[in-house]
């Protein structure tokens, strides 16, 4: 039997099991609402590199290594380290993968590489070909900058539509043997929606409809009511982003008030001043990793729908005024 | 009294700017590189009208030390220069902002040496 439902949604007929996580946080983070699921909070965001660069670079190697050690494995056991960032090239996760003797699968979905790693992750442990994949994303505040807006030296003021890049990281170990680890049940590709949203300071915005369609398209294809989930959560769409989000869902006839929320969103306090909230490849992926997955595993959450959002625009495509492409993925995790 | 009135109207005139690049960031889709050089054409177009002469009179180091007072400067050397000549139409715009310019390099590259750039704290 075809493990395809509908028109995008593949469902897991083995166990697809997120065996453990690891995160490393950013100082600003730190002082967010998970503070205290963090398995390490940075005292600064350069941790002793010259660069910011290669900040992200020890922060990825170091999560790994936290992994390994916590599950009492070596790099030798791992299938394949798969992973993604937001730079040029995605070269802290190739720099940081060539630390390891494991086979690396490499991928760019900006923001939404994570759930990019755990559908492609999840069908390759489903499937049989791969017992223990390792997926792992990060982003640095400082790198993102650099990237895709102006260097930090610049001091530019941030738009108040933008949002705040999370410096972090997390990575999680798939396997097929687990015990009462959650487990990913089916995921839903996403397409790329482009509604012409020029505004790179404006990225909830674009990544709201391709949210949307994700969304609605997993729940018809599954049959399913929002209420299944205890919580519908999304990467880094941020507040006007969720908003926009809860609107476009509502015209499509799906009521996620109750159970809609935003990584970006959760992360940082009040007090913090981030703007719309937090983004980048880290964001869904340092939130899942600490505050879901420990939550899930305190019987907190039983069933989320985990939906990491990216905008695919580079520094170039703003500026020669191309509209911004997003994407989204579906991940469905139950205990 | 009168030193404390010169104060007020310099950080008036000083704020006034900064406000108006702010609406400019919250308003458009302008990058920070665009809205400075936008300013720096405010400076050179108040020059060229004349009406820069007030602007300056009235706002002090308010008006002068933000980009707006080197566009004005820039226009400011480069019409005197199109009084002699060709030539130091060309060159005299960017002699009267010479001072200016030098004393950004110096700085840029003593800070550069001495400070590391980080997150802000929040």
């Amino acid at each position: 039997m075809s493990k395809k439902r509908g028109k995008q949604t593949y469902v897991f007929e083995n166990d697809v099991y997120i065996k453990n996580t690891s995160t490393i946080a950013g100082p600003l983070e730190g002082k967010g609402n998970f503070g205290e699921y963090y398995d390490q909070v940075l005292e600064n965001d350069s941790w002793g590199c010259k660069s910011y660069e290669k900040t992200e670079i020890k922060m990825r190697k170091n999560v790994i290594e936290n992994l390994l050690r916590a599950e009492d494995i070596t790099e030798f056991d791992l299938d394949c380290i798969m992973g993604g960032d937001l730079l040029n090239q995605i070269v802290p996760t190739a720099f940081s993968t060539r630390e390891f003797e494991t086979p690396y699968i490499g991928m760019y979905e900006a923001c939404s590489t994570f759930g990019e790693c755990l559908a492609v992750g999840a069908m390759l442990v489903d499937g049989g070909f791969m017992t223990k994949v390792l997926c792992s994303t990060s982003s640095h505040y400082g790198t993102a900058e650099r990237q895709y807006r102006m260097p930090l030296e610049l001091g530019s003021q941030p738009a108040p539509a933008s949002q705040w890049t999370v410096t972090g990281t997390g990575a999680v170990l798939l396997t097929n043997e687990g015990t009462n680890q959650p487990k990913i049940k089916s995921a839903t590709i996403g397409k790329i929606v482009d509604l012409g949203i020029v505004d790179p300071s404006n990225m909830g915005a674009a990544m709201a409809p391709a949210a949307t369609d994700t969304i609605t398209t997993h729940l018809r294809d599954m049959n399913r009511t929002p209420d299944y989930y205890d919580m519908i959560v999304t990467g880094d769409l941020g507040k006007y982003g969720r908003d926009l989000l809860h609107f476009l869902a509502g015209e499509e006839g799906y009521e996620l008030a109750d159970v809609l929320n935003d990584c970006g969103c959760m992360i940082y306090n009040d007090k913090q001043k981030a703007t719309q909230g937090g983004s980048g490849a880290g964001c869904s992926c340092l939130v899942f990793s600490s505050y879901f997955y420990k939550e899930m595993m305190r019987g907190s959450f039983k069933k989320i729908l985990l939906v990491p959002t990216g905008a695919l625009l580079s520094k170039l495509s703003s500026l020669q005024g191309e509209s911004i492409p997003g994407v989204a993925h579906a991940i469905d995790i139950e205990m | 009294m009168e030193i404390f009135l010169m104060y007020l109207r310099v950080f008036v005139t000083g704020g006034l700017f900064c406000l108006l690049g702010q609406i400019l960031i919250n308003k458009t889709k302008m990058t920070s590189a665009r809205i400075l050089v936008f300013f720096l054409s405010i400076g050179v177009i108040l020059e060229a009208t004349g009406a820069w002469i007030y602007v300056e009179g009235f706002g002090g180091s308010g008006a002068t030390i933000p980009i707006v007072g080197f566009g004005a400067n820039l226009a400011r050397g480069a019409i005197h220069g199109a009084k002699i000549g060709i030539l130091p139409a060309l060159t005299m715009g960017l002699e009267s902002v010479a001072g200016g310019l030098t004393a950004v390099i110096i700085f840029g590259l003593i800070f550069g040496l001495i400070v590391k750039s980080r997150t802000k704290k929040m």
